[in-house]
């Protein structure tokens, strides 16, 4: 059984946030903007989380994320699909002889308030469905009032009852509020199983911003230091600019350097963000913007 | 204890270590050198800045004719940019009386509410013209224009606005005394931050009714003169501020004018003594801000990320040039290790090279004197045993860079930790308590600043009011504002400025 993260790191919120923003001052032109975009595009696991979601919907997305474009644009396929539980079949199907995954949320997502064995069960038949990958959510209540062993177990659980799937752990740090907070959620997670630590279900007030991601990849690095294993990172919600993705990418390359610059230990979780990404690669390509409507929708 | 706490979590097992590489614990390194790169994004020189090719003196609102000129460089290409004359004795005297005239039948007459405004409007046209005075200021220094750009040039124009802003209310500044003008200032000011320093210099003395004949460093004379137009421009009276470039007989002509009022001073030690000791005896009044060899102070309960990013700004901000700079950096021991690890992967990633690309962090050494003087003082921080840690990165071919760097195994005894490096080079030193880690930091006969990091806010009030140095930061470091007091205890010089306490060496108080 592994056990708690025993040095709790405090976390500066000035310097943190100013660091952050420094990131946003690079100018990435030209080859280098090319070549960010397309990494960025590799690296999103293309979205969709309504109450209204069917099979439909989900087919329509997992064709945007095997092809994002005109094959002439030479763009690579998005990393993965996002989806409820419910969806996953659907999904596989609609991704089948493709290397997009399909990922679920569940555990009683986006609350995680429910009993463990329900959340447990969600976990399962996800697996059962197909889910390559799982995105589980911790129990922010039992953690603001400093349950954090039973955050710890319920991630310990969860993660066995992910067998060959991969877990990525939601903090939902934008509930967390503070920087030390999710500094200890992070470690928390990772010692607990986590292969990927993830901001945001996309359903709160506050979702993915730089100055928490920054913090989380700290914490990846120290694991890494501590451990030699390389934990990956997915900020999500509300990243919605191609802008945006590139000060990601300079954060990731800046913080963690060039072995996390992969799919496999970085996505981004988005719906919007492809085709802003798209209307940049087509505008360096052809040298002029197109009107979205050149976009299909996922 | 963290030490051996860190030993235990190395053995402890990922739940799903099977399904991961678990790198050995000798691999475990990050790589910024390879990968995803960032193509080269210089700054384009706006059409405005106009460079000549020779520049003359900037005497009672005018420029005079060049006469006898020296090269002004870019440092970062070694190619030259103008040429800049050196003032003679005859000139600096003709500049004195021009603003001994202006100071007497224009400005001191003026209601304060009008110097007020004259102000107010130079720092307008600054912000106007930020991104050429920028681009400019980087060209002819060698500093990133990531730096001039983001905080020189605002810093300049907050100057100008708030020292405008006291030039009426100087009845409250000084309640119940009537704050006179001194007269004429000479002002002598560094290459390191030039245009910064002459707004340092001439804000508070003009608000306050003083003229000025200002002195720019001969390797960074272009930012001044260029000043010199806009206050053309915002039709500043003739003489109230006069510029006389050159070297260090010019400098001592300003200081031993019998027309000057008041000396003040930024730049070496060396140098300041001189001028304290010329005017010792004399009518003149003095302030000095010299040189320094601050403490940045890191305990083992600080927030280490944010620290290690406080310890980069501290000593890598500006390439170094910085007075203040928190050259000699004390860790206490428990975290030693782990500061020096992520200090070394944060260097990695500093972008060393052309000045005027946006993505560059570390620009051109200011000239090749001053690079020399880097080297020098490395080589003998190596002879006397110290280890020099420095990334891997490529240097410019033309130009002078130096590579951030920093000394581990650093003892009190050594000269990198006693004296003035003025570049990109840390002297690390550990310390086990807090009384320790006080008795080292003042243990210098510098005094300008110091940096403290901890989590604890009443260790950063008990340390804050022992050391002897004129800032203190807490939690940040080499952060300005022109409400805020500047200047050093013991050989970093005295007198302040900046804030209220900046107008004190312009007034006397009646």
């Amino acid at each position: 059984m592994p056990s708690l993260p025993f040095v709790r790191r405090t976390i500066d919120q000035v310097m943190t946030e100013e660091r952050a923003a420094s990131f946003t001052k690079r100018s990435i032109k030209s080859a280098a903007k090319l070549e960010g975009l397309k990494l960025a595009l590799s690296m999103m696991d293309l979205t969709t989380l309504e109450g209204k979601d069917t099979p439909g919907k989900v087919q329509h997305l997992c064709r945007k994320a095997i092809a994002p474009m005109d094959a002439s644009y030479d763009v690579p396929s998005c990393a993965a699909v996002c989806v409820y539980p419910n969806l996953v079949r659907a999904a596989k199907q609609f991704t089948k002889g493709s290397t997009v995954k399909v990922a679920s949320v569940a555990t009683a997502f986006p609350s995680g308030l429910m009993p463990l064995a329900v959340k447990l069960d969600d976990v399962r038949m996800a697996v059962e469905d197909g889910a390559d990958e799982i995105d589980m959510v911790i129990d922010r209540g039992a953690f603001l009032r400093g349950a954090y062993r039973q955050v710890f177990d319920e991630i310990v659980a969860v993660k066995a009852a992910c067998g060959a799937a991969h877990l990525k752990v939601i903090l939902e740090t934008g509930e967390l509020e503070s920087y030390d907070n999710v500094r200890l959620a992070s470690d928390l997670a990772m010692r607990a199983g986590a292969d990927f630590i993830k901001t945001s279900t996309g359903k709160a007030a506050v979702n993915a911003t730089l100055p928490v991601t920054l913090v989380m990849l700290e914490a990846i690095r120290d694991y890494f230091y501590e451990t030699g294993i390389r934990i990956g990172m997915k900020p999500a919600g509300g990243i919605k600019t191609a802008k945006e993705s590139l000060a990601y990418l300079v954060l990731l390359k800046e913080t963690l350097g060039s072995d996390w610059m992969t799919p496999d230990l970085f996505r981004f979780g988005a719906s919007t963000l492809a085709n802003d990404v798209l209307m940049q690669i087509a505008r360096l390509k052809d040298g002029r913007y197109q009107s979205p409507d050149y976009f299909s929708l996922p | 204890m963290k030490a051996a706490l860190a030993k235990k979590s190395a053995t402890a097992v990922h739940p799903n270590a099977t399904a991961h590489t678990v790198v050995p614990v000798s691999e475990r390194a990050l790589r910024f050198d390879d990968g995803w790169t960032y193509a080269p994004a210089p700054e384009s020189a706006p059409p405005t800045l106009k460079i000549d090719a020779a520049y003359g003196l900037f005497i009672d609102g005018t420029f005079t004719k060049p006469g006898k000129t020296f090269a002004s460089i870019n440092p970062a290409t070694e190619k030259e940019l103008a040429q800049i004359t050196a003032a003679t004795a005859a000139d600096v005297d003709r500049a004195v009386k021009s603003a001994r005239k202006a100071q007497e039948t224009v400005w001191s007459k003026m209601p304060a509410a009008e110097r007020g405004k004259y102000l107010y409007r130079i720092a307008r046209l600054i912000q106007e013209k930020a991104r050429e005075l920028a681009v400019l200021e980087t060209m002819d220094g060698g500093k990133t224009i990531k730096e001039s750009r983001d905080i020189d040039l605002p810093l300049v124009a907050a100057h100008f606005f708030y020292y405008a802003g006291w030039a009426d209310k100087l009845a409250y500044a000084f309640t119940g005394r009537t704050a006179a003008p001194v007269g004429v200032a000479g002002q002598i000011i560094p290459w390191n931050f030039p245009l910064l320093m002459a707004a340092w210099k001439l804000a508070p003395a003009l608000a306050t009714g003083n003229t000025c004949v200002l002195k720019p460093a001969e390797t960074t004379s272009l930012s001044a003169l260029h000043l010199a137009r806009i206050f053309q421009e915002a039709d500043l009276p003739p003489g109230v501020v006069n510029i006389v470039t050159g070297a260090g007989e010019t400098g001592a002509a300003l200081v031993n004018h019998p027309g000057i009022d008041k000396i003040a001073f930024t730049g070496s030690t060396e140098v300041g003594k001189r001028i304290a000791a010329t005017l010792a005896g004399t009518k003149k009044k003095l302030t000095l801000e010299l040189g320094g060899k601050a403490a940045n102070i890191v305990f083992d309960d600080a927030p280490i990320e944010q620290a290690v990013e406080g310890i980069v700004a501290g000593i890598y901000f500006n390439q170094g040039h910085v007075c203040c700079a928190g050259s000699r950096l004390l860790v206490q021991e428990g975290i030693y290790e782990e500061v020096i690890r992520r200090l070394r992967d944060r260097i990695a990633t500093l972008r060393v090279g052309d000045p005027l690309d946006k993505n560059t962090d570390i620009g051109a050494i200011n000239s090749r004197p001053q690079l020399e003087k880097i080297q020098e003082l490395v080589a003998s921080g190596l002879a006397e045993g110290a280890d020099l840690v420095q990334p891997r990165c490529k240097l410019p071919k033309a130009g002078y860079f130096y590579p951030p760097s920093f000394f581990t195994g650093v003892t009190a005894a050594h000269r990198i930790a006693r004296e003035e490096i003025f570049g990109p080079v840390l002297s690390i030193m550990t310390f086990r308590t807090a009384a320790e880690a006080l008795e080292r930091a003042n243990n210098t006969p510098f005094g300008l600043s110091a940096g403290i990091w901890t989590d604890k806010g009443s260790k950063i009030f008990k340390m804050a009011a022992k050391l002897r140095a004129g800032v203190v930061w807490a939690n940040t470091y080499n952060k300005f504002d022109p409400t805020s007091p500047f200047g050093g205890y013991k050989e970093s010089g005295f007198g302040r400025e900046g804030g209220l306490h900046g107008l004190l060496p312009y007034v006397t108080l009646r």
